[in-house]
């Protein structure tokens, strides 16, 4: 194995502008497909955050007494998957609204009557979240008597769903373009590697060399140039990430929690991907070189 | 060999042909070759002698006929035993075959790494070895720092080094001045007598009037004669 690794240094030595380049597609190549893969996998963390906290929100029909209030809000209590129900009344409503949206202070300190009407804000329990409930619940509310109008987050949710599919996809389809351009530009190189070592690969078998002697520093230089590439790229994602972390993090509603980068068990996959497009790279090459 | 002791063919082919396209190299070859026999292989440029020792080594396949060497059907081997065949055999070329950038320690050591051999031995044996062709000294030297005399003498070491029981030589001396070439066929007869086969394909008259061995000659691929 010691000569092997020798002779795998060699050649990286001698080539050190062809390994490097080889590494640097590896690089971009990584970093593309794992910038993807980090943006659909924050996307979709935020998602789930997104749609545990879904509240529905009742609005009544203006003139509801309060004994109706009442009876719709026991009604509303006893269906499967809530968990809570709150009143709001449209004063307190339109507080809310001054205290979250001070931009518009003006304009709404402007208004001659109250346009928001009485509401209930409804939350749900994780299984009904968890088991796509939430519409049959929505419409239960919607037959009831006194209510005008439930809504809850699902056309925005829905978009954002879309979004985080429009991440996953578009980064397979990057992923597996530049996967195989890697392993294109890997296999060029060795096999220029192999055209300048020609000779010595010669005598090498007319000496009794067996081809697995003859190609394991090939295959050592493949993964070689896979990990560097690996490394490179998910360094520059980091950087990347650390630097982009910083200016959104800031602009996150509190409760979504931060945007996070790869766990280390995953690190460790892309970088084993990274070595097995270097390897199959090596054996695209070898396997038509030797059958010679 | 023993007196008395029965002849064992180490090399053996039957009815042997072998085209290159339409045009025929080696035509109907059948021959037999002993253990620790030296014979030499005679002929002309383009007479078939290089093609002959490439079906021996499996360096060529016969288009036709059976080769066996050392009890191995060169016809029937898998491409994955091709190796075990040539860490049989040692091969010396005309024009050396040294990998330029390797010394003439590490050009002999190849032999050893590729057979598996522990990294004490090998550095034991080849320094033995090249000290036995008297290029102990110039272990560190790199094959175009050295003269034609000593770069073939670091190939015998190389085809030695791992005691093969056949020498396989095409034109050892064909490239080197009459000193350096009685130097080589001399290391070459050294290792004979220590019980080796030695196949020797030649077209230097004076070196096949001069050694002992049965003498092959061949004729625009034919099998001519034999002394």
């Amino acid at each position: 194995m010691y000569r092997f690794w020798q002779r795998a240094l060699r050649d990286i030595s001698a080539n050190k502008f062809l390994n490097g380049i080889t590494a640097v597609t590896i690089a971009l190549s990584v970093l593309i497909v794992s910038a993807f893969g980090l943006m659909a996998l924050n996307l979709h963390s935020l998602m789930e955050k997104w749609r545990h906290g879904i509240r529905v929100l009742v609005y009544l029909e203006p003139d509801v007494s309060s004994k109706e209030r009442k009876t719709l809000e026991d009604r509303i209590r006893r269906i499967e998957g809530v968990s809570g129900v709150i009143f709001i009344s449209k004063e307190a409503g339109l507080a809310g609204m001054k205290e979250r949206m001070r931009i518009l202070d003006t304009l709404l300190a402007d208004l001659d009557q109250n346009p928001l009407p009485d509401t209930f804000e409804v939350s749900l329990d994780a299984a009904a979240l968890e088991t796509n409930r939430v519409e049959g619940i929505v419409s239960t509310i919607q037959g009831m008597a006194s209510v005008e109008e439930v809504t809850y987050g699902k056309v925005w949710l829905d978009r954002f769903t879309g979004l985080v599919h429009l991440f996953r996809f578009g980064g397979a389809a990057m992923g597996g373009l530049f996967t195989v351009a890697a392993m294109f530009i890997v296999a060029n190189t060795i096999r220029l590697v192999l055209y300048s070592r020609q000779q010595e690969i010669e005598i090498m078998r007319l000496i009794g060399a067996s081809d697995r002697f003859i190609t394991a520093p090939f295959y050592i230089q493949g993964l070689f140039q896979g990990f560097l590439g690996g490394v490179v790229g998910l360094a520059a994602l980091y950087g990347l990430f650390e630097i982009a972390s910083r200016r959104i993090g800031g602009y996150l509603p509190v409760g979504f929690g931060d945007i996070r980068y790869f766990s280390l068990p995953t690190v460790f996959s892309i970088l084993g991907c990274a070595m097995l497009v270097g390897w199959i790279g090596c054996y695209l090459s070898l396997k038509g070189f030797l059958k010679r | 060999m023993i007196p008395g002791e029965k002849e064992r063919p180490i090399i053996r082919m039957y009815r042997v042909h072998k085209r290159f396209g339409s045009k025929a190299a080696l035509t109907d070859i059948s021959l037999e070759i002993n253990e620790n026999e030296f014979v030499l292989i005679s002929g002309a440029s383009g007479a078939g002698k290089t093609t002959l020792l490439k079906l021996i080594y499996r360096g060529e396949s016969a288009s036709e006929g059976q080769v066996l060497v050392d009890g191995m059907n060169l016809l029937r081997i898998p491409r994955n035993r091709i190796p075990e065949l040539r860490r049989k055999l040692g091969i010396i070329f005309q024009d050396y075959k040294l990998i330029p950038d390797k010394t003439a320690f590490e050009n002999v050591a190849l032999v050893l790494e590729a057979a598996g051999h522990p990294r004490r031995f090998i550095g034991k044996k080849v320094k033995s070895v090249l000290r036995g062709v008297g290029m102990e000294e110039k272990a560190d030297a790199f094959p175009p720092s050295l003269s034609g005399g000593e770069q073939q003498r670091v190939a015998v070491a190389r085809a030695m080094v791992g005691d093969p029981k056949v020498i396989l030589a095409d034109e050892p001396t064909g490239s080197l001045d009459p000193d350096s070439a009685g130097v080589i066929f001399s290391l070459l007869e050294q290792y004979h007598r220590k019980g080796a086969t030695l196949l020797v394909a030649t077209h230097d008259r004076d070196l096949i009037r001069n050694a002992g061995g049965r003498v092959i000659h061949l004729e625009q691929g034919r099998l001519i004669t034999g002394r």
